[in-house]
C-alpha cells in the first residue's frame, strides 16, 4: 500500500510541476490543481497510514491520528478558494491582456519552424 | 479580562473588516472612511496596551479555546512579536488614512481587504503553531491579491498572476514541508518541535533537515530572497503605491519567520540540526543585497526605485538574522521598523510625485514642475537621508549597528566591503533620483496639476511616516533597549519553552 500511495504522489507532483512550467494559463491552473490534489495526499500521510483504525478514542483497540485529516481539511478548503481566485484571474487576464500566455503576450519568435508549430498549436 | 488581549489584535482588524461590509458602516464612502479610520485607530492602541503589558508582565501566552500546549494553538506575545504587531497596525492605519484621500474610491472594498490584511499579518506574528503560520499566511495572501489588483490596469493583471501562481506554488510547498515535519516529530507546536528536534536519531535527522529546507524555501520566496526575488519588484512597481507602501510589511513577514524557525527550533540547542539554515541564509543575503542594488542603479521610476530597495532591506536583515547573535538579532529589528517605515514613505512620496508632474509621472526624467516642490522636496530628503543611511536620522543608527554586529561574524571581510559600496550605489541613485525629479525642469507644471494639491488626510498620513525617522533617532536609546530585550528573550531557548509548553513564567 505504502508503495502505490509514494508513486501516486510521486506521480501527481511531477505532473503538476510540468504543467505549472507550461506558458498559457489554462495548463498551468490545472497544474496548479494536480499539485494541491498530491499536497493533500501527502499531508493525509503523515499520520501513517493504517487500516481498520477509528480516529476516535474507544472505537477501536488502536486509533489513528486525527490531526492530519484535520490539516487536509484546512487545506483543501484554502486550496479550492486559492483556485477559484486563480481561475478568475486567468480569466481577466485573457480578457485585459487579449491572450492566455502567463507573460500577457505571446513571446515573437522569427524562426520559421517554430512559428509553424505555434501555428498548428493555435489551430 | 486582560489575558484576552492577546488575542484582540487578531480578532478586532477581522471584526473591523466585517462591520465595514455591513450597510450601516459601508454605504456611503465617507461613513466608510470615518469607521475604518477611527477603528484602525482603536486597533494600534490595542496593540499599544498589548506591548505595554508584554513589557510589565513578561511574555503572554494564549491558549486559544483553553486547549494547553501542545494539544491546541497558542499565540505567544513576546516583545518582539508584539512591536511587530504595533509596527503593523501603525502601517495600516498610516495607509488607511492616505488612501482615504481618494484611492480608496477606485476599486470596491478596499477598507475591509486592509482590515484583513492587517489581520493576517498580525496572526503571522502572533501564532506559535507552524500550521497556523500557514493559515494566517493564506489570510494575509488571500487579502493581498485582491488589493493588488485594486485599481489595477493591464500590466497590473500580469504582474498580479505571476504573484499568485509563485505564491500558490509556495504554499503548496510549505504544506508539504510542514506534513514531513508532522510525520517526523509528532507535533505542530513551534517550542514542542524545537524540543524533539534535539532528541531524533538516524534517519529522521535527514527527513527533518528537508522539511526545514523546504520551508527556508517557502519562506525566501514570501521575503524576496535571490534568487526567489524577482516578482517583487513588478508587483510592487505596478500595486497602487498605497497599497505598495501597505506591502512593505509583507516581506518583513518572512523574515521573521525565518528568525523564528531558525532561532527556536532550528537554533543551538538542536542537536544535529543546529543553525541548518545559516551558511545558506549568508551567502543567499549577500547576493539579494548585490541584486537589488544593481536594480536600484537601473531603476527609471521612484516606484522601482523603492521597490529595489526594499530587497536590499530584505538582504541586509537575512544577512543579520544569518549571524545569530543576539545582539545581531537586536540590530534586525531596529534595521526592520525603521526598513518598513522608510520604504513605505518612499512609495506614498513616488505617488504624490506623480500626480503632480502630469505627464512625466515618476519616471527619473526631466519633466513638469512639481506643484508644489518645497513639501514632497523636503519629504524626499528626510526620507532619502533615512534610506541610504546618512547621518543624523534612523538608517544611520541602524546601519552602524549593523556593521559592529557584523564585525566579528565569519565572513565579516565579505559582507562589509559589498554592504558598504551597496550603500554607496544606493545613495547615489537616490540622490540623482532626487535631483532630477525636483530640480530638472521641462515645460511649464501641467493644467491637471494644479488641482493635485497634497489632500490634507495624504499629507498628515506622509508627515506621520516621514516623521518616524528623525523620532526613531531621538528615541533610538530607549527603542534599542527594548530591540536588545525582545532579541534576548528570542534567544532564550528555555525559558521559551518553559513559557510555552508549562505556561511557567
Amino acid at each position: 500500500m505504502e508503495l502505490l500511495y509514494a508513486s501516486c504522489v510521486g506521480v501527481l507532483v511531477s505532473c503538476g510541476v510540468f504543467l505549472i512550467l507550461r506558458s498559457r494559463t489554462f495548463p498551468v491552473v490545472l497544474g496548479l490543481t494536480m499539485f494541491s490534489y498530491a499536497v493533500n495526499l501527502f499531508l493525509f500521510s503523515a499520520g501513517r497510514l493504517s487500516l481498520n483504525k477509528a480516529a476516535v478514542l474507544g472505537y477501536s483497540s488502536e486509533y489513528a491520528d486525527p490531526l492530519p485529516q484535520a490539516l487536509v481539511l484546512t487545506a483543501i478548503v484554502i486550496g479550492f478558494a486559492m483556485t477559484a481566485f486563480v481561475v478568475i484571474l486567468a480569466i481577466r487576464g485573457q480578457a485585459d491582456l487579449g491572450n492566455d500566455h502567463v507573460d500577457g503576450q505571446v513571446p515573437d519568435i522569427n524562426s520559421d519552424e517554430i512559428n509553424d508549430n505555434d501555428k498548428k498549436g493555435n489551430v | 479580562m486582560i489575558q484576552h488581549l492577546t488575542f484582540l489584535p487578531i480578532l478586532l482588524p477581522m471584526l473591523v473588516g466585517i462591520i465595514l461590509l455591513m450597510p450601516p458602516f459601508g454605504r456611503t464612502k465617507t461613513s466608510r472612511r470615518i469607521t475604518s479610520v477611527l477603528l484602525s485607530t482603536v486597533s494600534f492602541l490595542v496593540s499599544v496596551a498589548l506591548l505595554l503589558n508584554v513589557q510589565a508582565n513578561g511574555t503572554q501566552v494564549y491558549a486559544i479555546g483553553d486547549w494547553s500546549a501542545p494539544f491546541g494553538i497558542v499565540l505567544v506575545a513576546d516583545p518582539l512579536s508584539t512591536l511587530l504587531v504595533c509596527l503593523t497596525t501603525f502601517l495600516g492605519g498610516v495607509c488607511v488614512l492616505y488612501a482615504s484621500a481618494g484611492d480608496d474610491e477606485k476599486g470596491s472594498f478596499f477598507h475591509p481587504l486592509v482590515h484583513f490584511l492587517v489581520l493576517g499579518v498580525n496572526g503571522a506574528f502572533l501564532t506559535g503553531d507552524a500550521f497556523n503560520l500557514f493559515v494566517f499566511f493564506e489570510v494575509l495572501l488571500i487579502a493581498s491579491y485582491a488589493l493588488l489588483m485594486h485599481g489595477g490596469d493591464k500590466k497590473n493583471t500580469r504582474a498580479a498572476l505571476h504573484y499568485v501562481i509563485l505564491n500558490l506554488v509556495g504554499s503548496a510547498i510549505f504544506l508539504i514541508a510542514l506534513g514531513i515535519l508532522y510525520g517526523v516529530l509528532g507535533t505542530l507546536n513551534m517550542a514542542d518541535m524545537a524540543q524533539k528536534v534535539a532528541l531524533l536519531q538516524g534517519d529522521d535527522v535527514y527527513l527533518v533537515k528537508i522539511g526545514g529546507l523546504l520551508l527556508l524555501v517557502v519562506f525566501a520566496l514570501k521575503g524576496a530572497l535571490l534568487p526567489l526575488h524577482l516578482w517583487l519588484a513588478n508587483t510592487y512597481a505596478t500595486a497602487m503605491p498605497v497599497v505598495a507602501a501597505l506591502f512593505a510589511i509583507m516581506t518583513k513577514v518572512g523574515v521573521y519567520s525565518m528568525m523564528r524557525i531558525y532561532t527556536l527550533i532550528f537554533g543551538d540547542e538542536a542537536g544535529e540540526l543546529s543553525q541548518i539554515a545559516q551558511s545558506w541564509l549568508w551567502w543567499l543575503a549577500l547576493a539579494t543585497i548585490v541584486m537589488g542594488t544593481i536594480g536600484v542603479l537601473a531603476s527609471k521610476d521612484l516606484r522601482k526605485l523603492t521597490a529595489n530597495l526594499v530587497i536590499v532591506s530584505v538582504g541586509t536583515l537575512v544577512a543579520l538574522v544569518a549571524v545569530q547573535t543576539i545582539e545581531s538579532s537586536a540590530a534586525a529589528i531596529y534595521y526592520l521598523v525603521h526598513s518598513t517605515l522608510v520604504t513605505a514613505a518612499l512609495f506614498i512620496l513616488a505617488d504624490l510625485v506623480s500626480r503632480q508632474r502630469g505627464e512625466a509621472s515618476d519616471r527619473i526624467t526631466a519633466g513638469p514642475p512639481i506643484y508644489q516642490p518645497r513639501l514632497l522636496g523636503f519629504c524626499f530628503l528626510v526620507a532619502g537621508i533615512a534610506v541610504v543611511g546618512m547621518p543624523p536620522l534612523s538608517g544611520f543608527i541602524a546601519k552602524v549597528w549593523l556593521l559592529r554586529e557584523t564585525l566579528n561574524a565569519e565572513y565579516s571581510m565579505v559582507f562589509w566591503p559589498v554592504y558598504l559600496l551597496a550603500s554607496l550605489a544606493v545613495l547615489v541613485s537616490v540622490t540623482k533620483a532626487g535631483s532630477t525629479v525636483f530640480w530638472h525642469h521641462q515645460g511649464k507644471i501641467s493644467q491637471s496639476a494644479e488641482q493635485t494639491r497634497v489632500h490634507p488626510a495624504q499629507l498628515t498620513a506622509l508627515i506621520i511616516l516621514i516623521a518616524c525617522a528623525p523620532l526613531m533617532s531621538i528615541f533610538a536609546g530607549p527603542l534599542s533597549e527594548y530591540a536588545i530585550g525582545a532579541a534576548t528573550q528570542l534567544h532564550d531557548f528555555n525559558s521559551n519553552i518553559k513559557l510555552i509548553l508549562l505556561g511557567d513564567q
